[in-house]
């Protein structure tokens, strides 16, 4: 499987378009170019192959309890997952805490069906052609709330606290370089050699966080969710390693997610 | 009951401006310490006491990068101290071992080895990472200002050989809420790699300067 996706991208770029090319310019219409080759990859993204297996995991009775996901409440009640991911992260009463989709996916694969953290956070991030079980599922949940408009909640204490931890988080300096999450997603038109870097703090652009996640990335050929992309952001700041499905990702993911509200998600998205 | 009026509007004017700004909360970030504390742990070289601020990191987050002047002041004396100036009195390395190291971003991550990247190498500078510098290299970052012409702008004169040298091994000292990182303090770059990267700026011949 994992071939004939590399084959059929290695067409599509082979059709013509100009990406070398458009990576090494530095004007800011490469960002544009990029975008519009995006919304043609994502008329027939390859995550979808992942939603589908996905959907599979979430149905099938699985791990020490025999049991499927099918009763797992994501906010939306048991079960639902149609709009759940756009509504995440929120308060749960029933862990007493903000989660996220993947956090609340792990708690549900480890209280239903009897899975073990440990062994799911050995390994956490697609690699080659392994694609971890909460990867695909988390793709699965994300396609049900296509179109949707991004809906953060704000209502229970817990909730409006996350979103202020989330804050500090993101402004916080640290490290042997010094870096904050702000010092490259804090202002505007900034970019690290040709990777436009959006200005999170701005809800327009703040949209850009959640949108497009989770992603097939083409480097690499691997689907990941928000998950990688925070943990290696916090590699790429020079900090320690970030836990496997922890509050801090949690926190920022409230953040980021209740400045991005009200705009649509288009579901799984493509990455350079 | 006029002082009390004028410090009742001070109280009120106090309280809208925090309110309205976006500075630090002190319970929210300390509840935010708290969770990294539990959410990161320790992996290869990057160790749980990554996550302690110094006084620099702590004033520049608290203020989100705009400290009052005399702070500012304060703290960046404090920086300019922690530079070594090269025993040799020379600033200037090979621009072209220069050039190799401005375009390595790799180094001081927990994949990588104490003092060399995962690969072996060096660390490198990642300059380009946030910075235009070669007219050849058109893959460069915006982050940080155009060094392009770097000494043929300034001159090619020892003092601004020095500024540079200066500037590289620790940019707080300048400027001290800068996202350019510590080269020097963090171990990050080596005399000798800060004297390559200075020639890279510096030298007539380097391609920095055409």
């Amino acid at each position: 499987m994992r071939h004939a996706l590399t084959l059929w991208i290695f067409v599509v770029l082979a059709a013509g378009f100009p990406i070398s090319q458009a990576v090494a310019q530095t004007d800011p219409r490469t960002a544009e170019e990029f975008d519009r080759f995006r919304a043609i990859m994502e008329e027939a993204n390859p995550a979808e192959l992942f939603e589908v297996k996905g959907e599979e995991l979430w149905k099938k009775k699985r791990g020490p309890k025999n049991a499927s996901l099918e009763q797992c409440d994501l906010g939306l009640g048991p079960g639902v997952v149609k709009g759940a991911y756009v509504q995440l992260p929120r308060y749960f009463a029933d862990t007493g805490k903000v989660m996220d989709a993947e956090q609340r996916v792990v708690h549900c694969m480890i209280t239903l069906q009897g899975f073990s953290y440990a062994a799911l956070a050995k390994r956490p991030f697609s690699r080659g052609s392994y694609t971890p079980d909460p990867v695909a599922i988390v793709t699965y949940i994300a396609a049900q709330s296509k179109g949707m408009k991004i809906a953060v909640r704000q209502s229970h204490p817990k909730e409006l606290e996350n979103y202020e931890v989330g804050r500090e988080i993101f402004f916080y300096r640290a490290g042997p370089w010094d870096f904050s999450c702000a010092s490259c997603h804090g202002q505007d038109n900034l970019r690290i050699r040709t990777q436009p870097l959006p200005n999170f703090t701005q809800p327009e652009q703040a949209a850009r966080s959640f949108m497009g996640w989770p992603g097939y990335r083409m480097t690499g050929g691997v689907m990941h969710t928000l998950q990688w992309r925070l943990t290696d952001c916090f590699r790429q700041q020079r900090f320690p390693y970030l836990s496997y499905v922890s509050d801090t990702h949690t926190a920022l993911l409230t953040y980021l997610g209740v400045n991005a509200n009200g705009h649509e998600y288009r579901g799984p998205g493509i990455k350079r | 009951m006029k002082n009390a009026l004028i410090s009742a509007g001070v109280v009120v004017a106090v309280i809208a401006g925090c309110a309205t700004t976006q500075g630090s909360d002190p319970e929210r970030q300390r509840e935010a310490v708290e969770t990294m504390k539990q959410s990161f742990h320790a992996r290869g070289i990057a160790k749980m006491n990554r996550l302690n601020q110094d006084e620099l990191q702590r004033v520049c987050t608290d203020t989100r990068d705009q400290p009052p002047a005399n702070v500012q002041k304060r703290l960046e004396a404090a920086e300019m101290a922690e530079i070594k100036l090269p025993a040799d009195g020379k600033f200037l390395g090979g621009w072209k071992r220069g050039e190799k190291i401005a375009s390595i971003g790799r180094g001081m991550t927990w994949r990588d080895k104490p003092g060399r990247t995962s690969r072996g190498e060096p660390n490198g500078g990642g300059c380009y990472n946030c910075h235009e510098l070669s007219p050849k290299v058109t893959s460069f970052g915006s982050v940080g200002p155009s060094l392009r012409q770097f000494g043929k702008k300034r001159g090619y004169g020892v003092d601004i050989q020095k500024y540079a040298y200066m500037k590289i091994y620790n940019a707080k000292a300048f400027s001290i809420c800068s996202t350019m990182p510590r080269f020097g303090p963090s171990g990050t770059l080596t005399e000798q790699q800060m004297k390559d990267l200075t020639a890279y700026l510096m030298d007539p011949k380097s391609p920095v300067n055409k």
